[in-house]
């Protein structure tokens, strides 16, 4: 579109303007109540100016929601989670993509039709499953009748039990099982040429061999891209940390202690460690969105082959 | 070094046969070009030594081993494909390298056979760029050296040379000429282009429709051609062929009352045949010659060294190779002869219809020591 005149110009910028406050202001928001006092931040009507009081609000946001461990939680849990779901989306993309096997088709559509089941709908289940990672396994020994078999033959009664409540696993596994990550990675090994995976073939290189040496770096912007989705979505994921921990004290995660942060309705208004608070949570994610945008950009457009 | 053996082999998708039995035997460092119209099963029948298509029935053999079931990486061929397939990512040095290091050989002795290499092929200022910042000709050239780095016991090249433009073509036959020369490695080329094929092989395969049609060196196939097809394929401009039939007397009927002469033509009396000329061996006489045709000039085609003349006789289509000058405006009447030894007669299945002139060229073409 090339068009070019003075009016068409400042209605451009009008809309870009209006798009950009409607972004920015509840970050400014965010930022101007946490650098006010109790006494700034609850007049009315409010001041949209930033005060001094910044430090003091982070480091009381700091103290009163234990952030340095959950800090650690958070990161823990979207790394894992992120590259969990990068290997696992690849690997079963490049097994769907480059494998003539029977029912490919239906493993793809399998995968496919999860993406209309969000954690929310099957939340009951996995939070089951998380209880006892073990329990489908002894269902199928059970009505197999193989774990009455054992106990008449043995005395030993089997009886599995992994439960992935209060810890990193429980975080991170149920989670990693991606639809969107998969297709993102189809679609992109859908785009590599024949020829290449001949030449590695004749080149005497292997299937895993092919996948690692050729594949994973040429996809490697698609890699970021994916990743910096993730980290943020995994970031800010509530539900699931929430129903997994009990002991909140050793797993809890920052976005669940933001909720500790807000004030009760009886207690002190005091909005400004709150905001102090939501500031230093949303930090991560932020740096690793600015960090990556470059690549993350290059990765959706993707086409520099 | 190495010979391929097929024995009749067949190749299936699904049920739909694409290769229908072939039967031939490369030998030890020759040159094969395997020519073909585009789907005749060329690249399939060279896939199939690959290792890239399962071979559906019959065997294929490379030296004394039946290769069906061995993996590619066991067959000890080396491809060069029609689009490069270099790896985008690694450098050429890393591209040239690459099946080196999936064998395991350690950095020192795969740098130097690197290096050696990309100096056969005037590459070794180009080590450390990427693919994608080389020329399409410089690019055919590191694929060319990744297969030869593995010093393979057959080469296959699928089309290599049809993404570069015509020039860099040229070059690029005479530089795998020299290569084989120097290397003496079996070789198997996949092409449709005549040219490259007859000037590069030391014998072609001619496929049809999946079948072959004719196994010989590009003289033989070109002086003898074993079908109609064959004939029609092979050389530039077009065999001219004339439908029509031999009458009791050996005269040959064709068009809208157009006669000639031709050996032979007794013995097929009543026989619908081909009649074939090249147009190089058609001349221009004078008026009333014996066993002239009368043609009349359609138009005229200027190549510079020579000029086509297409001419219509009695309704057939005659194309005759001219060196002559002066002005031919459409229309003009001409009278072309021929030598007797230079008729190609094809039976109406398509297939050769052996004669004296038939004998003859074979026994003045006859068969030579390859590599002599």
């Amino acid at each position: 579109m090339i068009e070019r005149s003075r009016i068409f110009d400042i209605v451009t910028y009008a809309v870009m303007i209006f798009g950009m406050v409607i972004v920015v202001a509840p970050f400014w928001i965010t930022i101007v109540a946490g650098s006010q006092s109790l006494q700034e931040v609850s007049r009315v009507p409010i001041v949209l100016w930033p005060s001094s009081h910044l430090w003091d609000n982070l480091l009381e946001a700091w103290t009163r929601a234990d952030l340095g461990p959950k800090l650690l939680n958070s990161m823990i849990m979207a790394v894992g989670v992120t590259v969990a779901k990068i290997s696992l989306a690849s690997i079963s993309a490049f097994a769907i993509v480059f494998f003539n096997f029977r029912g490919r088709m239906i493993c793809f559509w399998l995968i496919f039709a999860t993406l209309m089941l969000p954690l929310e709908v099957r939340i009951v289940p996995t939070y089951s499953i998380a209880a006892n990672a073990l329990m489908p396994f002894q269902v199928i020994l059970d009505t197999l009748g193989i774990t009455g078999l054992v106990e008449t033959l043995s005395g030993l009664r089997i009886d599995m039990e992994w439960n992935l409540l209060n810890s990193y696993p429980g975080l991170i596994l149920p989670l990693v099982a991606t639809a969107t990550g998969t297709f993102l990675y189809r679609q992109f090994f859908m785009t590599i040429p024949d020829e290449l995976v001949e030449a590695s073939k004749m080149d005497g290189s292997g299937p895993l061999r092919f996948f690692w040496d050729v594949l994973l770096p040429l996809s490697r912007t698609n890699m970021v891209a994916l990743a910096t989705i993730l980290f943020v979505s995994t970031w800010n994921q509530y539900l699931w940390p929430l129903l997994i921990t009990t002991d909140r004290k050793s797993f809890g995660t920052v976005v669940m202690q933001l909720k500790s942060l807000i004030p009760a309705l009886n207690g002190t208004q005091d909005w400004n460690v709150t905001m102090a608070g939501a500031l230093i949570i949303m930090l991560p994610p932020l740096l690793v969105v600015a960090l990556m945008q470059r690549w993350f950009v290059r990765g959706l457009i993707s086409s520099d082959k | 070094m190495t010979t391929i053996t097929f024995k009749s082999v067949k190749k299936r998708y699904k049920k739909n046969p694409v290769v229908h039995g072939v039967d031939a035997q490369i030998e030890s460092g020759e040159f094969v070009v395997i020519l073909g119209p585009s789907g005749c099963g060329k690249s399939t029948l060279l896939r199939m030594i690959a290792g890239l298509e399962e071979i559906s029935d019959g065997e294929i053999l490379i030296g004394d081993t039946v290769v069906n079931k061995l993996e590619p990486r066991e067959r000890g061929c080396a491809m060069v494909f029609q689009n490069y397939a270099l790896y985008p990512h690694m450098s050429v040095r890393k591209n040239i390298g690459y099946a080196l290091k999936v064998a395991g050989m350690p950095k020192p002795e795969r740098e130097a056979r690197v290096l050696k290499v990309a100096q056969s092929v005037s590459l070794e200022g180009y080590l450390d760029r990427l693919p994608g910042e080389l020329s399409g000709g410089q690019r055919q050239r590191v694929a060319m050296a990744r297969a030869m780095v593995r010093e393979p016991k057959v080469f296959l090249f699928d089309e290599p040379f049809s993404n570069l433009d015509a020039k860099l073509r040229v070059a690029m036959r005479s530089e795998v000429r020299r290569l084989h020369r120097d290397l003496g490695v079996t070789s198997v080329f996949v092409t449709h282009d005549q040219t490259e094929a007859m000037t590069l092989a030391d014998r072609l395969i001619i496929m049809n429709g999946g079948r072959v049609e004719q196994i010989g060196r590009p003289s033989d196939v070109y002086h003898n051609p074993a079908s109609r097809f064959v004939a029609d394929f092979i050389g530039s401009p077009a065999m001219n062929l004339i439908e029509g039939e031999f009458d009791a007397k050996g005269v040959f009927n064709h068009g809208k009352g157009g006669q000639l002469r031709a050996e032979g033509g007794m013995a097929l009396a009543g026989r619908k045949v081909a009649l074939g000329i090249r147009p190089e061996a058609i001349r221009r006489a004078g008026a009333g010659s014996n066993g002239a045709i009368a043609a009349v000039v359609d138009y005229v085609e200027e190549l510079g060294a020579s000029r086509l003349i297409y001419a219509d006789a009695s309704g057939s289509r005659l194309i005759v190779v001219d060196t002559g000058t002066g002005p031919l405006p459409g229309g003009t009447k001409l009278h072309f002869t021929f030598a007797e030894q230079d008729v190609h007669l094809f039976a109406e299945d398509g297939r050769r219809i052996e004669t004296h002139a038939s004998a003859a060229r074979m026994a003045a073409h006859a068969e030579q020591p390859i590599n002599a």
